[in-house]
C-alpha cells in the first residue's frame, strides 16, 4: 500500500467536520511551557545544502576512535547490502502487521527471523522481538515466575551485566519478585555450581545463566542448568547471538536444555548508533509458548487453503487480556529485526561462525601480545569468547584517558560496578580489529602505563 | 437454549455435575463456548491444587479471547481432563461432555447456593442483546 499524505484541502475539511479552527488547537491541553521548544543550537530556516554541511561538521566533532569497548554493545562489520535492502520501501515503511492480509511481506520476514533465532538458540519457539536485551531479561524472569507458579524468588549471578540487573530490578520490583545475587569465583570469574548450594534450601522460580558473562568468560552452563532443574526451577540463558555460532546453544544445555533464552540482538546487523534502537530476542521450549510475551508470527492457510502468515496467540497480549496479559509490550523492533534477518541470511550459519571465530582469535592475539610486550595479564582464568578482564596493576582512569589521546577507546573500567575489581579493565575485540590495530593498542597501553609510573 | 436441567451453574458460565463418588465435575456452558469461539487451549488447575470458591483457577483460550475460569466451589482438584490439551475443540462440540476438572468439595453446602437451570437461563437471557 502506498503512503498517501493529507492535502491542505483534506485537512481543512476534517477540521471543519469536528469544529476545530486549526491543528494547533488540538494540542491546547498541553501546557504552554512544554510546547514550542526551540532547537537553539540549530539556526532557523537552513536550506538542504546548509543543513547537510552543519550535520557533517557536527558529526566530525565526535572524532574517529579505534574501539575496544564491548560490555553489551558490539561493533561488528555490517555488509553494505544489509541496510541497502532494509531501507527498501517495502520493508522500511511497512506498518505493524495486525491486518494479516495486508502484511504478508512483513509477517514472512518476521517468521523467517523467528526461525533463524530458534535455530541459533536451539529452542522451539521465539517471538518477533522485544525492545532490547535488558528489558528482555526482565520479561524472561516475569515469564519464568508465571510458569513456575509457586515461587517469586529468582537467582541472578553477579556476573550478569550490571545495567541489565538495574533494568530488571526496575521492571520487576512492583511484582513482588525477589532477585537474589549469586557471587562469582574471584579466581575464575564465573559462577561455580558449589556457590549455589546455599540457595538450595528455599524454592526458586529460576536461575539466570549468562553466556558469555559480563567479564567475557564462559560459565559452566551444563552444571548450572542441571542444578536449576534439580531444584524445580527454570533455567534462563542470557546469551550473545554471535557467540551462539560457536558455543553450545541454550536448547542443549544440561540434560534437559534451558527453558528460556534471551539476549541482545544488536550484534546482528544493527549499528551502535549511540545506544539504540537495538532489539531483544526471546526463545523458549514449546511447552512454555503460551507464557511468552511479545508478538508471535505463525504459519497458517487462507480461505483457499494457500499458505500464509499471521500474528498468533494474540489472546495473551495486552490488547485482549489487559492486566492479565503476559506483558504490556504490544510492539516489536521491526526495522532492527529486518536488518538482523537480512544480516543472518547474508552471512549464513558458516559466515556467522567465521565472524565468531575471528572475534575469538583476535582476543587471544591481543591477550598474547599484552602479556608478551606489556606484561599485562588477565584477571580471571576461565575461557573467554571475545572479551576479557585485564589486571592492569595501574589506575584505569588515567590509562584510558591517555589512550584516548592516542585515538583509542581502551575498554571499560570495572571498579564503578565491581568495587572489588580495582585496576581492572574489560576489553573487547571483534572481527573488525586488524593486527595493526592490536599493535596500536599494546603500544598505547604500554605508553600509558609508563607515563603513569613516572 | 442448551441448558441441561440436571446440572448446576454459576454467573460466570461454569457448569457442575455431582458424581456418584462424591466428586463434582466442572466445565463451561454451551453459551460460554459459543461466545468464546473456537477454543485453542484449556489451562485447568493441577491435580492436588486446592481451589477457593469465586477465585480464578484456570484459563480458557480461544482465537479471540483468553477468559478466566472461576472456581464454583472450594475443594481439592482430584482429576483433570487431559484429552482437552490435545483436543480443546471438544468443548465447542460438546460443552457438557467435555468436563475440565473434578473437585472433592470441602463444603457441600456451597452446592446449594449455585444456580439451577432456570436461574442460569435468566442469566443467559439478560446477556443477549
Amino acid at each position: 500500500m502506498p503512503f498517501i499524505p493529507h492535502t491542505p484541502e483534506d485537512i481543512r475539511a476534517m477540521l471543519a467536520a469536528i469544529g476545530v479552527p486549526d491543528i494547533e488547537t488540538l494540542f491546547d491541553e498541553i501546557p504552554a511551557s512544554l510546547r514550542n521548544v526551540q532547537l537553539e543550537a540549530v539556526p532557523a530556516q537552513l536550506n538542504e545544502m546548509e543543513s547537510l554541511r552543519l550535520m557533517q561538521e557536527r558529526a566530525e566533532q565526535d572524532g574517529r576512535w579505534l574501539n575496544f569497548i564491548g560490555a553489551g554493545a558490539y561493533e561488528h562489520h555490517i555488509p553494505a547490502a544489509v541496510w541497502q535492502i532494509a531501507t527498501r520501501g517495502e520493508f522500511y515503511s511497512a506498518y505493524t502487521p495486525y491486518q494479516a492480509e495486508a502484511s504478508q511481506g512483513t509477517l514472512q520476514l518476521l517468521y523467517e527471523y523467528q526461525s533463524m533465532m530458534a535455530s541459533l538458540t536451539g529452542l522451539d519457539a521465539t517471538n518477533a522481538s522485544l525492545y532490547d536485551g535488558a528489558s528482555g531479561l526482565a520479561e524472561a524472569i516475569l515469564m519464568a515466575v508465571r510458569l513456575h507458579r509457586s515461587s517469586h524468588r529468582v537467582l541472578v549471578p553477579a556476573t550478569v551485566h550490571p545495567t541489565y540487573v538495574k533494568v530488571v530490578r526496575t521492571i520487576v520490583s512492583s511484582q513482588g519478585i525477589e532477585l537474589v545475587e549469586v557471587p562469582y569465583c574471584t579466581e575464575q570469574g564465573v559462577t561455580l555450581p558449589e556457590s549455589l548450594r546455599r540457595f538450595a534450601g528455599a524454592p526458586c522460580a529460576a536461575l539466570v545463566i549468562p553466556q558469555p558473562n559480563y567479564f567475557g568468560a564462559l560459565e559452566p552452563v551444563h552444571a548450572l542448568t542441571d542444578w536449576a532443574h534439580a531444584q524445580g526451577a527454570l533455567a534462563i540463558g542470557l546469551v550473545n547471538p554471535v557467540s551462539l555460532a560457536l558455543l553450545t546453544p541454550p536448547g542443549r544445555w544440561g540434560a534437559q536444555g534451558a527453558d528460556i533464552a534471551v539476549g541482545e540482538g544488536q550484534p546482528l546487523g544493527v549499528p551502535l548508533a549511540n545506544g539504540g534502537p537495538y532489539f531483544g530476542f526471546l526463545a523458549c521450549k514449546q511447552a512454555h509458548v503460551r507464557q511468552m510475551p511479545g508478538r508471535l508470527v505463525g504459519g497458517t492457510v487462507d480461505l483457499d487453503g494457500k499458505p500464509g502468515f499471521t500474528l498468533t496467540l494474540q489472546a495473551r497480549e495486552q490488547h485482549i487480556r489487559r492486566s492479565k496479559a503476559t506483558s504490556n509490550i504490544c510492539t516489536n523492533q521491526g526495522l532492527a529485526v529486518t536488518a538482523a534477518a537480512i544480516h543472518m541470511a547474508l552471512l549464513g550459519p558458516h559466515g556467522l561462525k567465521r565472524v565468531a571465530q575471528a572475534c575469538h582469535a583476535n582476543l587471544h592475539a591481543l591477550l598474547d601480545r599484552l602479556e608478551r610486550d606489556a606484561g599485562v595479564r588477565r584477571r580471571f582464568s576461565a575461557p573467554v569468547f571475545h572479551e576479557a578482564v585485564l589486571g592492569l596493576e595501574a589506575p584505569v582512569g588515567p590509562l584510558l584517558e591517555r589512550m584516548r589521546g592516542d585515538g583509542i577507546l581502551g575498554g571499560i573500567e570495572l571498579a564503578s560496578d565491581f568495587p572489588e575489581l580495582t585496576e581492572s579493565l574489560l576489553v573487547c575485540t571483534t572481527e573488525t580489529k586488524t593486527a595493526i590495530d592490536l599493535d596500536r593498542y599494546v603500544k598505547a597501553c604500554n605508553a600509558a602505563r609508563a607515563e603513569g609510573a613516572r | 437454549m442448551n441448558i441441561p436441567a440436571d446440572l448446576k451453574y454459576t454467573q460466570s458460565h461454569e457448569w457442575l455435575r455431582p458424581e456418584a463418588d462424591g466428586t463434582v465435575s466442572i466445565g463451561i456452558t454451551h453459551h460460554a463456548q459459543d461466545r468464546l469461539g473456537d477454543l485453542v487451549f484449556v489451562e485447568a488447575p493441577k491435580v492436588g491444587q486446592v481451589i477457593a470458591r469465586g477465585k480464578e483457577c484456570g484459563v480458557v483460550e480461544s482465537v479471540k479471547a483468553a477468559a478466566d475460569l472461576y472456581a464454583p466451589i472450594s475443594g481439592e482438584v482430584v482429576a483433570v481432563n487431559d484429552a482437552l490439551s490435545s483436543s480443546p475443540e471438544h468443548v465447542n462440540q460438546d460443552a457438557y461432555g467435555a468436563w475440565m476438572f473434578r473437585v472433592k468439595p470441602s463444603d457441600r453446602t456451597e452446592l446449594d447456593t449455585l444456580l439451577d437451570a432456570a436461574a442460569y437461563e435468566k442469566v443467559v437471557a439478560s446477556e443477549e442483546h
